[in-house]
């Protein structure tokens, strides 16, 4: 059985630049608060959804699957089943694209599917010399024994691991992921001046549909208990420019590399949901879709130039359903890193790689940019990492809505080497 | 929120041993060489400890005497909790019937109780209050399942504990903590009560038998701590005697309320020796018994219960919806929120929103709600700029701005939007509903729902109708008012309904008496020393001056009677934007707090009080005379919740009868004719 999937609806919160402590809102706090106002505005009882799937990286102790705890704060009631996915950056999507794929093959009618970062509430973890030095206290017995675990101790042991540093640390070659983007702009020749204009051009992109209120159905305002709204996404610069992002340093590799704080996607927390049903739950209920969900694709790549990875998942997306470039008239493809954006683009534009990497003819084209992140993108928006997948799909919904686009791709890069993208369809 | 499973699994069944036939009062059984005493008031979903309890408890006595089990048992069989203490509808007849003797059986059987030879354990599960706690007091142990809670309120009835509280209770815990939780007739729950050593042993309902087990295996006696051998000296608790006194005459007057007075000097005098201890407190609480004080605050318990009744039922509404995030309709929205309804909050604007959800912490901390259930509580009331929660509501509360306009524009926007048979509801406290009527989508199913500030302090809530609100609709409202927590009074539209109708020459008045040279504090000692909570020109800043100007307006537009000019003082402070309380200062500074004004009356005017309260009394005859109420009762339930008109005194139309309604008729003809026709007496007078 292959049924249609349709998108019918979605909000996230606004992304909230971290601070450098813990911010207002945990993981499930952001999912509770765009879910609410979400489902408040559906035609449909919230028990009728039959499931909540929710991508998430950095889980907290007090939230473990956050999709269920979600689901329950939510009322969705006790009968509710609940996943979290975790695939890094790619979670929030492949919320999504698992619940499409059950849609799709019959089992399910009507499917949350979201995401939720709170990456200022990545935890500080103790060392591991530190962890064995507690398990010998907690087994010594007796003064003596303890006495004698007690000499073991170092005051080193008690400088904390950043957890989020490791998090964004690739495992197998030990590079961070600042470092796989000056790998590609090295291999792919991008300078540290278009890198830097790609990044203004996404702040003033997203300033400008903040001005426009084309978020207002979209950016759902969050409240926090002290009484502060956050409307907004808060780590744009509308007034960014070119002598603004020479200033900083490089941010990985000093003091020669090109990747900067202000050429990546900033730290944020964040949540996002849509709603995902079945053309029988979209009679049943009356809804009005926003897209029709028509297929995805997931791809692996060597860690050390994962930035590829929209390359290498969105190009077969594309060819197995027949589109060429220009057939795709609006691309969300997650902005990491701005070199490493261009480094995808100039991956598409080079017959070379197309040829040997992707097994097309020839180039497969120049992806014009008034077709790619048409309202800005995580370096003006932010990456709450299991976040941005959703975000993407729900944007690209929206914007093809309010731009009359019949199709469009959007497409993530995923530390560890993966890529993400899925195809919508104007419903 | 219970799933499937759980509902098909039902409630936790109470652990009543082998205990599990019914029988009134006390079931009794016997398993192991264990007795279970089980209480089980017949036709109730509560016990209450009736005579017939303790007849019934002195017979399983005498059997219990007569061949000493290895243990007893004492528990409840209600899910509802322990006991609520004695039955208060007794009472009059036990003062009628000689209460000390009645007492002195009483407290024969519990003594009976205490010195049983085997062990005795209190299961104890809800609350224990007075007479319930009384008994588990005279048990060895008390084991509290959690949830439990313990406390003697006799003192909010104008009374002491009466069964033996007065001495049992500060020989098990800590004197002075005793004489606090009797005094303030505060409960102390579960983990407090642990604390406290009111509870030996908390456990979940599963584990109960185990612990009853596990107790009587370790059976172990105890002595007093050092705290309480220290106050077995006179000179000790003397002191701590006068450091008691000052406190309660703060809260409580000794003329107005004797008994937290009576049971000071019980302590103080009786504090070392329990027996004669027992005797004062029987004496003291026969006396009290006949006190004015301790019949009207019975009658106030039972106007409660009285307003009570007429909030039951189901309400319909698991989903509200208020309009407006100002101070009100942020509490409201608290409120519903905390006592578990799915609530939107709507506003044009988002910062007063997220005021609101601040406040609503604050609501959820002061009702002692934990961590997790602070958070239930904020995730269930939902900020909602774009109002996507009016479609969904079965209630909408409309808290916008107070004039017909706006809400009429508000009624214009939200008509079509509503769910079908959602009812609609105004927070007027100025507006005439016939007036909003016309412009409600359904006038049937529109009505005044006015709350008083601060929701979460004040009880009542009142219910108005206008001549086309249906039935269905007004029992919905006050069921609402019941599911959460709040005391609904069913009204008729008049201008001000009714507290503010009462309210509002009250206020007017102590301006008019400032105009005329009287100090604020002496007015508002005078109120005070009446019995009213706080005097007029505090209660004017506390609930706002604009407001008070707006309703004293809005009335005197309204009614067909004089009410006292509006004082120019007034407008000048609203004008300048001094509101009360809500700005920092009023007539009054309040940077320090509440203004507590203690003034010297010898020069204030003879007919100060009269001046004040009188024209008060005379609008609730008013209001009755007319039909906006539907019996006195409502009437004086209306003015004790909203107000705190003098609870001792038993409301404003019982002080009238009291008083004589000839004669305060003729007083109000004498001020009439010395300060005008205000003072006029309602035709009503003739009929009280």
């Amino acid at each position: 059985m292959s049924r249609p999937v349709y998108l019918v609806d979605g909000a996230r919160t606004p992304f909230l630049k971290a601070e450098g402590k813990p911010g207002p809102f945990t993981p499930v706090d952001l999912a509770v608060q765009c879910g609410r106002p979400l489902l408040l505005r559906q035609g449909f009882e919230p028990q009728d959804l039959d499931l909540v799937i929710l991508g998430c990286v950095n889980v907290i102790a007090d939230e473990m699957n956050p999709a269920r705890v979600a689901a329950l704060r939510l009322g969705l009631g006790a009968d509710m089943v609940a996943f979290t996915t975790q695939i890094n950056c790619g979670s929030g999507m492949q919320s999504i694209d698992t619940a499409f794929r059950y849609i799709r093959d019959g089992s399910h009618e009507m499917i949350l599917a979201g995401g939720a970062e709170a990456l200022s509430h990545a935890p500080l973890t103790l060392r591991q010399e530190a962890v064995e030095w507690f398990g010998q206290m907690s087994q010594a017995k007796g003064p003596m024994a303890q006495a004698k675990a007690m000499t073991g101790l170092r005051a080193g042991f008690f400088k904390p691991v950043i957890g989020l540093e490791r998090g964004l640390t690739d495992p197998i070659t030990t590079l961070n992921m600042g470092q796989t983007a000056e790998v590609l702009a090295h291999r792919f020749d991008i300078d540290r001046k278009t890198a830097d204009a790609y990044a203004m051009e996404s702040h003033h992109r997203l300033a400008r549909a903040q001005d426009q209120g084309w978020l207002d159905d979209e950016v759902m305002p969050a409240f926090d208990p002290d009484g502060t709204v956050y409307e907004a996404d808060n780590g744009v610069r509308p007034d960014s420019d070119m002598q603004g992002l020479a200033k900083p340093k490089p941010a990985f590799e000093r003091p020669h590399g090109k990747v900067t704080a202000g050429n990546s996607s900033q730290i944020t927390d964040g949540a996002s949901w849509v709603i995902l049903a079945s053309e029988e739950a979209v009679e049943k209920h009356d809804l009005r879709p926003l897209a029709r969900i028509v297929d995805s694709e997931w791809a692996a790549l060597d860690p050390a130039v994962m930035g590829l990875g929209p390359v290498l998942s969105a190009t077969p997306l594309a060819r197995r359903n027949g589109l060429d470039l220009d057939d795709v008239r609006l691309w969300e493809l997650n902005e990491a890193f701005a070199a490493q954006v261009l480094a995808c683009l100039a991956a598409w534009n080079d017959p070379e790689f197309c040829r040997e990497v992707l097994c097309l003819d020839g180039a497969f084209g120049q992806i014009d940019r008034d077709r790619l992140n048409v309202d800005g993108g995580a370096i003006s928006l932010g990456h709450p990492v299991g976040t941005s997948g959703n975000r993407i799909v729900l944007h690209l919904a929206n914007a093809m809505r309010r731009l009359g686009h019949a199709r469009g791709i959007a497409t993530e890069c995923i530390g560890g080497g993966l890529g993400g993208a899925m195809l919508l369809e104007a419903a | 929120m219970t799933g499937p499973v759980l509902k098909h699994l039902g409630e936790t069944k109470l652990e009543l041993g082998p205990a599990t036939e019914p029988r009134h009062p006390w079931r009794r059984a016997e398993a192991d060489g264990v007795v279970w005493l089980v209480l089980d008031c017949e036709g109730s979903s509560a016990n209450t400890i009736s005579r017939a309890v303790i007849e019934g408890l002195s017979d399983e006595l005498d059997r219990l005497e007569e061949t000493p089990p290895k243990g007893v048992v004492i528990r409840s069989a209600k899910p509802s909790g322990f006991a609520l203490g004695a039955d208060i509808g007794s009472f009059d007849d036990m003062a009628a019937d000689g209460a000390a003797a009645l007492l002195r059986q009483g407290h024969a059987v519990l003594d009976r109780l205490a010195a049983l030879p085997c062990p005795t354990i209190a299961v104890v599960h809800g609350p224990a209050l007075g007479a319930g706690f009384e008994i588990a007091l005279a048990c060895d142990r008390r084991i509290a399942i959690d949830g439990a809670s313990f406390g003697l309120p006799e003192v909010q009835l104008g009374l002491h504990p009466g069964l033996g509280g007065t001495f049992r209770l500060p020989a098990l815990i800590d004197p002075l903590e005793a004489m606090t939780m009797m005094l303030t007739g505060k409960s102390a729950h579960t983990r407090k009560a642990r604390k406290l050593g009111i509870a030996d042993e908390v456990v979940q309902e599963r584990h109960m038998a185990a612990a009853v087990q596990a107790m009587l295996d370790a059976e172990s006696d105890r002595s007093p701590g050092l705290k309480a051998r220290a106050l077995r000296f006179d000179q000790a608790r003397a002191l701590a005697a006068r450091q008691m006194r000052s406190e309660t005459r703060k809260k409580a007057p000794e003329d107005h309320y004797p008994a937290p007075h009576r049971l000071i000097d019980l302590w103080e005098e009786h504090g070392d020796d329990a027996q004669a201890m027992q005797q004062a407190e029987i004496d003291s609480f026969a006396e009290l018994l006949g006190t004015e004080t301790s019949k009207n605050l019975r009658r106030a318990f039972f106007l409660r219960q009285h307003l009570k009744e007429g909030a039951r039922g189901e309400d319909g509404i698991a989903h509200v919806h208020v309009i407006g995030a100002g101070a009100m309709g942020a509490e409201i929205a608290a409120w519903a929120a905390v006592k578990g309804k799915r609530v939107t909050l709507g506003d044009v604007e988002t910062a007063p929103l997220g005021r609101a959800i601040a406040d609503a912490r604050s609501v959820a901390k002061a009702a002692h709600l934990s961590d997790i259930e602070i958070r239930d509580a904020l995730d269930r009331l939902v900020p909602d700029p774009n109002g996507y929660g009016l479609a969904r509501a079965d209630l909408v509360i409309e808290a916008g701005p107070e004039t017909v306009e706006t809400k009429r524009a508000i009624y214009d926007n939200i008509g079509p939007r509503m769910k079908s048979g959602a009812i609609l509801a105004t927070n007027t406290s100025s507006l005439s509903l016939d007036d909003l009527r016309d412009g409600a989508p359904e006038a049937a199913r529109f009505a005044g729902l006015h709350f008083f500030n601060p929701v979460s302090k004040m009880q009542l809530v009142e219910v108005v109708r206008h001549a086309g609100t249906d039935d269905e609709t007004a029992r919905r409202l006050a069921a609402f008012c019941g599911s959460i927590d709040r005391l609904p009074v069913q009204l008729r539209d008049y201008p001000g309904f009714l507290v503010n109708r009462a309210l509002t020459p009250y206020l007017l008045e102590a301006m008019v008496l400032m105009d005329e040279g009287v100090d604020k504090e002496v007015i508002d000692t005078a109120a005070i020393r009446f019995g009213m909570p706080m005097g007029p020109v505090a209660l004017a800043d506390q609930v706002g001056l604009d407001i008070g100007l707006h309703v004293g307006e809005s009335l005197k537009a309204g009614l067909d009677k004089p009410l006292p000019d509006i004082s120019d003082t007034l407008r000048g402070k609203v004008k300048n934007g001094e509101l009360g309380k809500k700005t920092g200062a009023g007539f009054y500074d309040w940077s320090d707090g509440t203004p507590a004004p203690d003034a010297d009356l010898d020069d204030a005017p003879e007919d100060l009080t009269d001046r004040l309260i009188l024209p008060m009394l005379d609008a609730c005859v008013e209001c009755l005379r007319r039909d906006i109420a539907a019996d006195p009762d409502s009437v004086d339930a209306a003015m004790i919740f909203a107000t705190g008109f003098a609870p001792f005194r038993g409301g404003p139309l019982h002080y009238a009868k009291q008083r004589g309604a000839e004669e305060i008729a003729g007083r109000m003809r004498a001020l009439a004719s010395r300060h005008g026709a205000r003072f006029e007496p309602d035709p009503g007078w003739a009929d009280l």
